[in-house]
């Protein structure tokens, strides 16, 4: 089956409208097969191996540009965003309205860059305020960027109208905080897994969307599928439902996740279990997930990168490990000192900041950490630090301070 | 004689439907001024029933049972008249959400004196003055007793919510997940806030948290609470490097660390219902190292160290230790 | 042992999936006794007005007793200036008043819920300007506007319901409105415009089930309202001459000297009738709105007054 669809024959609307998938053939696209795997992940893997060298010859639908192959020819990573930058306005009401008062901006997001390939996991970690979830809702076009890209395979899905976005939604799918929220309490499980398909046209008949649904649960690790499928979300707990949820996310196999703060609200006995669910599908080589979080723990042990957001900007990224293991930036030491440890017996002495994140309204000026910077320099005032690599033994860990 | 003793504490729930819900099922535990004790458990297993009970802040549906002792006096003989002397002056609490509980409409100064003057503590301008220094004690300038909420941050808000609980000075103080909504550097300050509180004014402090590193990091001492019930408590210590009940250290194993690499694991399944009688241990369906005697005794609370109680048949086994080292 | 963590993780699941969540209607019904009342009230005019050429014990066309004749066993209620059974003149009012106050409820409903849901969906301009225009709506006052109307096109039973349903819409789309823009940032329809569903999808399927019974709870006091303007509008005299509605015959009650009569049979039960109807709707309505607004419910500020119960036995045999 695969075959015919790597050679770029398009095959009816049956899970194959996999927009931008990319012509590279590598591992990753799986050849598109049946659009939902299920269980069957690993014969697509082979699958794929198998037929790699049709590539570019997919065709592709009219809105897609020049699917995964950037213009040198390299393999485009599955996101890519640059300079990302979000603003929202101030509310002026009326009267300000009608007294001229200058629009005033809020940065939510002031320049921010990361990459993410399939099968990595890049956690964005912050307090409130950093910016982590503003980019995460510019990433789903929920918020329009004033300024920068995003790149989803190659193809800047800023500049897009909401028109031609319509099929790229089916690669980018998001899993919300709030599991007793995110799914209507008014349909079914079946129905909620059901949803996407319907809207983007995917399976032929009630038979084979059923089927769909059925694998997505299992993959959501809810068994048996049955017992689940006509149920109502308030019957299930918080677990059950966030399981739900992703399980509607994968019915039309994104390539990108976006999972914000997936476990915040569950118990901790049951988190370990989303997270590790949400880890396996990454591995599998074909989705990549970008994860907003508060809990550097998690971060540090799920994630491969992790990039530190403070007032809208990163302030240190770079693989997992090296940044909790060897924190640059100042305020990167600092919050990694005040996570409580498990161990009561370590006494490491919390380095905690005074104050509290200032309002994204008055960013301060020049490096917008300085006024809570336990090492600031009068310097700091005014130069407002970039992203540099820190040192040459660690070529991927950067952080945008002057001091380091 | 310890400041508060809580002795076989039961709570009950009447259900629409009739039947009855066994919120807490034998709570006791003692605190002393000082001391600083965590109870700690995920959602459904009653340690917000348990505080609230001590402050006898039930609603009509509940039934309870059980002893209360404060300096010795059993505060929830006589219902609502024994115990409302003791609250706010004796016991006080901050409820889970109270940084956005606080009123709109009255100025934090206003709140804070408000419990002053019902419990006559202190009125009029002495009282406002108090309000400000106990301001001062957690951390905000005085002159904000003329702000109103909406004008705080959240930290600032969880700090005034404190000054609150701390208005008629009370001995013993029950936290309700107090930094569950906060960002972590603003947690920091908040149990930097609460430990220098219980060292410097003696105040006993019970932290309620699902967190367990929280409670790691500023109790002595923990207990942990399973389908109404302490499975475990003992000094912090040896809850976390030498469990005495799968629970314990289950839950341990289930929250990641930062810097450690071992595997993090839920624990399959779901706590029991509380509205039918239990068989047996609790846990026992999710156990992990459980066997046949499991299912159908419920094993007591029995002393296994110093100060070091834990409810499991695994301890039965006169002389044999069995921590998570031994089953591995 | 998979076997019982398995059944511990669905024990919550035990009992078989509940049948269609459309029953809601009839457990607000089964719950409240006013609900029970006011829809009994509703039903039994309701289904008098559909069989009345049945039911009636005389035609309302032909004199049958005296003028103003007293309440007797022949006549229930006495019999009108034209000598025309009173029930019988009841039972036909009814009819119409019922049909005119749905049929105008049911333009107030389409008209008032669109424009909510659309003002309360897309926001930003639209919903400004629509706002404005239900607020100028809002503010023009009933009868004169009637009165104009009446007078202008003609007293007929289709510009009387027209009249009343475009007055009527204003109070609907400002709470339906209200209730589609906070269902406007649940999590749930953010999901679907990030999934890419289309608005009509959205306000389909999910705004629109939602917003479902506060529709009905607000069209079941609409009603009210509409038999009480129909009602007002035929005393006044500009209601469809030819039609028979209780206002009407209370209207000739008073013209046609009923009052100098005594004869409070002609005028009084009507009113009754009226009443009843208005009142069933209310009672309908607000148990509704109860139902669906739980924090209307004040139970929990009770002061707290916990039971004590003594502690048997200790261990085991603790209770």
């Amino acid at each position: 089956m695969s075959r015919e669809e790597q050679s770029g024959v398009e095959t009816p609307a049956e899970g194959t409208g996999r927009v931008g998938a990319g012509g590279d053939g590598g591992p990753a696209d799986g050849g598109a097969a049946t659009g939902i795997t299920g269980a069957g992940t690993g014969t697509d893997a082979a699958i794929a191996e198998g037929g790699g060298g049709t590539a570019g010859a997919e065709t592709a639908t009219a809105t897609v540009e020049a699917p995964g192959t950037a213009p040198d020819g390299t393999k485009a990573p599955l996101l890519e965003v640059r300079n990302l930058v979000t603003k929202y306005a101030i509310h002026r009401g009326l009267v300000g309205t009608i007294r001229r008062k200058p629009q005033q901006w809020v940065s939510a997001v002031d320049g921010v860059s990361f990459t993410l390939d399939r099968g990595e996991m890049v956690a964005l970690v912050g307090e409130s305020g950093c910016g982590k979830t503003s980019t995460a809702q510019t990433m789903l076009r929920m918020v329009d960027a004033v300024s920068g890209s995003i790149l989803v395979n190659g193809q800047d899905i800023t500049t897009l109208e909401h028109k031609e976005m319509r099929p790229l939604r089916r690669q980018i799918q998001m899993i919300y905080q709030d599991p007793y929220e995110s799914l209507d309490p008014r349909f079914r499980v079946g129905q909620t897994i059901e949803e996407p398909m319907l809207i983007h046209g995917v399976g032929k008949d009630d038979n084979e969307r059923h089927e769909i649904i059925v694998r997505a649960l299992l993959r959501a690790e809810l068994t048996p599928p049955e017992l689940y499928i006509d149920r109502y979300p308030h019957e299930l707990s918080g677990g059950q439902r966030q399981r739900a949820a992703i399980a509607a996310s994968l019915v039309l196999d994104p390539e990108l996740l976006v999972a914000d703060e997936p476990v915040s609200m569950l118990d901790v006995s049951v988190r370990a279990g989303i997270l590790t669910l949400l880890d396996g599908l990454r591995r599998t080589g074909k989705m990549g997930i970008v994860m907003i979080t508060h809990d550097l723990s998690t971060a540090a042990h799920f994630a491969d990168r992790i990039a530190v957001m403070y007032l809208g900007r990163i302030v240190e990224q770079g693989p997992a490990k090296q940044v909790v293991r060897n924190p640059q930036h100042p305020y990167t030491k600092a919050l990694l000192s005040v996570v409580p440890k498990r161990d009561p017996r370590d006494r490491t002495v919390p380095q905690i900041l005074q104050g509290e994140t200032p309002n994204p309204i008055n960013v301060p000026p020049g490096c917008r950490f300085h006024p809570r910077c336990p090492v600031a320099e009068p310097r700091c005032r005014t130069i407002d630090p970039e992203l540099h690599v820190v040192a040459a033994a660690e070529p991927e860990h950067e952080a945008a301070c002057i001091l380091v | 004689m310890s400041l508060l003793e809580v002795r076989d504490v039961h709570v009950w729930f009447d259900l629409p439907d009739g039947s009855q819900l066994h919120a807490v099922q034998g709570v006791s535990f003692d605190i002393d001024p000082g001391d600083r004790m965590g109870l700690v458990g995920e959602s459904g297993c009653g340690k917000t029933t348990t505080i609230l009970a001590v402050m006898g802040l039930l609603p009509a549906n509940a039934t309870l049972a059980g002893e209360v002792r404060f300096n010795g006096e059993n505060i929830l003989e006589g219902g609502e008249d024994t115990v409302r002397p003791h609250r706010w002056k004796d016991i006080s609490m901050i409820f889970q959400g109270a940084m956005n509980a606080l009123n709109p409409v009255k100025t934090v100064g206003t709140q804070i004196v408000e419990p002053m003057e019902l419990h006559d503590v202190a009125e009029g301008n002495a009282a406002k003055r108090a309000a400000g220094e106990l301001l001062e004690l957690v951390g905000i300038p005085a002159k904000a007793t003329d702000r109103y909420p909406h004008e705080f941050s959240g930290g600032m808000r969880q700090r005034a919510a404190i000054a609150m609980a701390l208005a008629c000075q009370p001995k013993v103080l029950l936290a309700d997940e107090p930094t569950t909504a906060l960002d972590v550097m603003v947690q920091a300050q908040i149990l930097e806030l609460l430990v220098g509180l219980a060292q410097d004014l003696g105040l006993a402090l019970i932290l309620v948290t699902h967190d367990l590193p929280v409670v790691a990091q500023v109790c002595e001492r923990a207990a942990v609470m399973y389908a109404g019930e302490i499975v475990e408590k003992g000094p912090m210590e040896e809850l976390f490097h030498a469990p005495r009940h799968p629970y314990t250290r289950l839950l341990f194993a289930a929250t990641p660390d930062l810097y450690g690499d071992e595997q993090v694991m839920s624990i399959p399944g779901a706590p029991p219902r509380l509205d039918r009688e239990i068989v047996g241990c609790p846990f026992q369906p999710r156990c992990d190292s459980s066997f046949d005697r499991c299912k159908v005794e419920a094993p007591m609370l029995r002393a296994v160290g110093v100060s070091h109680d834990a409810a499991c048949h695994l301890n039965d086994r006169a002389g044999v230790a069995t921590t998570a080292q031994e089953l591995s | 042992m998979s076997q019982a963590i398995q059944a511990v993780e669905t024990e919550n699941l035990s009992l078989p999936p509940p049948k269609k969540r459309g029953n809601w209607f009839w457990e607000i019904i089964k719950g409240s006794t006013q609900a029970k009342i006011g829809l009994g009230v509703i039903l039994f005019f309701t289904i008098l007005g559909i069989f009345a050429p049945w039911i009636e014990p005389y035609s309302v066309h032909q004199q049958s007793g005296a003028v103003f004749c007293a309440p007797s066993a022949k006549h229930w209620l006495g019999c009108d200036d034209g000598g025309i059974d009173m029930v019988s003149l009841l039972i036909q009012g009814g009819r119409i008043s019922l049909v005119v106050g749905f049929c105008a409820t049911f333009v107030a409903m389409v008209l008032g819920g669109g424009i909510g849901i659309i003002a309360g969906y897309f926001g930003g301009g639209t919903d400004i300007t629509l706002m404005r225009i239900t607020d100028y709506f809002l503010v023009i006052p009933d009868v004169p506007l009637m009165i104009v109307l009446a007078t202008l096109f003609g007293a007929r039973l289709s510009i009387i319901i027209l009249v009343i349903g475009i007055l009527l819409w204003t109070g609907t789309a400002r709470i339906i409105r209200a209730e589609v823009k906070s269902l406007r940032e649940r999590v749930y329809v953010k999901r679907a415009t990030s999934l890419g569903s289309s608005n009509r999808r959205i306000i389909f399927r999910h705004i629109l089930p939602q917003v479902g019974p506060l529709l009905i709870a607000n069209t079941v006091l609409t009603v009210a309202i509409a038999i009480f303007d129909e009602t007002a509008l035929s005393f006044l005299g500009l209601g469809d001459p030819t039609a028979i509605t209780w206002g009407k015959i209370i209207e000739f009650g008073f013209l046609r000297t009923a009052v100098s009569a005594g004869a409070w049979w002609a005028i009084v039960p009507a009113g009754i009738c009226v009443a009843l109807v208005i009142m069933g709707c209310y009672w309908l309505g607000q148990a509704i709105e109860d139902a669906l607004n739980p924090r209307l419910k004040v139970a929990h500020l009770s002061p707290r007054t916990f039971r004590l119960r003594p502690l048997v036995g200790r261990g085991s045999d603790a209770i």
